[in-house]
């Protein structure tokens, strides 16, 4: 009888095993694999007696006091947020996305209903092709300069990473407005490559101000692991390449976004 | 899982209430934020102990958790759960601490002798080493002092995945955007958790199992 993994049986234990019909059919038969459940179960339960500290009754209360003269008079809207000088640029291009395809489809209206689609599908695309082109140059020029950060001197301990933390943040607002868009215009390619990229900016935004050189050393590595400097450049130059086209034939757009997804 | 499960209607009651207090919170009725902070405080602490593990920084994370959702409540989405939210909010805050935590205490230690194998730093075998005599292991304390330890020795998304999956029985697609993780990465961490605490607890469960059934040990 072949038995369960222990894998398999934390996950059945845990509720998140996929087999969980087949493991219990097979625990229901298989004494060995009980006997070993039970020993995982007994180091749960073991854990399950470590107490949690109760704050008190007043504890609310307190938090309340602690956190009150802190808060401003109004919360924060989600709109703010976007007033910010970066932000703000990545709503615009978002926005003129938006007012180029419904402009484009006026003006298209008396067309052929083939050229139509293909005249609003080319203004989107060159917008975003724009925006996101200078967003991808923003954060490859952020990854090369933290790809080559190092100590002053081999005594240093501790390297400030915080430029590069705070650009990380602005971009990924910037990234996820991006990505958002190019999923909803069909470009899969794009999207992935930018959900890539949100993955190591998230990263960086949540490291230390201040990192060890190996702390830094481990960041740079995986910024190489993922290749993803190498993808944001394909991308940007591939986007680039589209922008000197002023009226890329449908055909072309569908080849290069192709192109992409293989990237 | 010991994660307090209200019925389903309370949970429904307490979701109107809150939607109704961030409504009169974003329209600048500052008190009503009041309601909020109180009645899910003790929820994030409980999440904020077993994640930093201590009194100190999960006060920390859950007065920042409720600062952060102030701020940012103008992006609440009204249908979503308020609790949920801050939850969520607090668990990437208390990982944001842990990390600094342990940062600071890098700091502090003495510079190490080169370790080739990584075996020194090893939490399984930092525990082995401080294994206590047979007679302090017939004591709980001394097991709750090596499951302490035990927990201390997990990576800060191991910590996380174990305390969120096990403790506060949230959802593994919860925990993955917490983790900023796929689903199935999450399983994985949920699984390195549980079975380094396994091998790291298991000698110690057994012992005392062995001691209650011989009755050294009430």
């Amino acid at each position: 009888m072949k038995h369960i993994k222990e894998e398999e049986l934390i996950a059945y234990r845990e509720g998140v095993a996929e087999q969980r019909a087949a493991i219990s059919e097979h625990l229901a038969a298989c004494e060995e694999c009980r006997g070993e459940l039970e020993r995982i179960e007994a180091v749960l339960a073991a854990l399950d007696t470590l107490p949690v500290l109760d704050p008190g009754t007043d504890f609310g209360r307190h938090v309340w006091r602690k956190i009150a003269p802190r808060l401003e008079e109004k919360p924060g809207r989600w709109w703010r947020i976007w007033l910010r000088p970066r932000r703000l640029a990545a709503a615009g291009a978002v926005m003129a996305l938006i007012i180029a395809a419904f402009v484009a489809g006026r003006i298209s209206t008396k067309d052929k209903l083939g050229d139509n689609i293909a005249n609003k599908e080319q203004v989107r695309e060159r917008v975003l092709v724009v925006a996101v082109g200078e967003h991808l140059g923003h954060s490859e020029r952020m990854l090369i300069e933290l790809s080559n950060a190092a100590p002053a001197s081999p005594a240093q301990k501790q390297v400030n990473i915080s430029a590069e933390q705070h650009r990380a943040e602005d971009l990924l607002e910037e990234n996820r407005l991006y990505r958002q868009t190019a999923l909803q215009e069909g470009d899969a390619g794009l999207a992935s490559v930018l959900d890539e990229l949100e993955r190591v900016l998230l990263d960086v935004a949540h490291s230390p101000d201040e990192v060890t050189p190996a702390q830094l050393e481990a960041i740079q590595k995986k910024i190489e692991a993922r290749g993803i400097l190498f993808k944001v450049r394909v991308v940007n130059k591939e986007l680039q390449q589209r922008q000197e086209v002023t009226k890329p034939a449908p055909a072309q757009n569908e080849s290069t976004k192709r192109e992409r997804n293989k990237v | 899982m010991n994660r307090m499960q209200p019925s389903a209607d309370s949970t429904q009651a307490i979701a109107e209430s809150d939607a109704i207090a961030v409504e009169r919170t974003l329209s600048g009725d500052r008190d009503a934020y009041r309601v909020l902070v109180e009645r899910h405080s003790h929820n994030i602490f409980r999440l904020a102990y077993r994640m930093t593990g201590n009194r100190h920084d999960a006060e920390e994370v859950v007065q920042e958790a409720f600062l952060r959702g102030y701020q940012k409540l103008g992006q609440f989405a009204a249908r979503a759960n308020f609790g949920t939210w801050v939850y969520r909010i607090a668990a990437n805050y208390a990982i944001d601490r842990m990390r600094q935590r342990q940062k600071e205490e890098s700091r502090r230690e003495a510079p190490r002798v080169e370790d080739p194998d990584g075996m020194e730093n090893d939490p399984l075998n930092r525990v082995k080493d401080e294994a206590p005599t047979p007679e302090r292991l017939t004591q709980s304390i001394e097991l709750r002092k090596q499951m302490e330890q035990a927990l201390a020795a997990l990576s800060d998304a191991e910590r996380t995945a174990f305390v969120m999956r096990h403790w506060e029985g949230c959802g593994i697609e919860e925990i993955a955007e917490v983790l900023k993780s796929s689903s199935n990465a999450t399983k994985n961490t949920v699984f390195r958790a549980v079975q380094k605490l396994r091998h790291a607890l298991q000698p110690f469960v057994e012992t005392r199992a062995q001691a209650r059934a011989m009755g050294t040990e009430s």
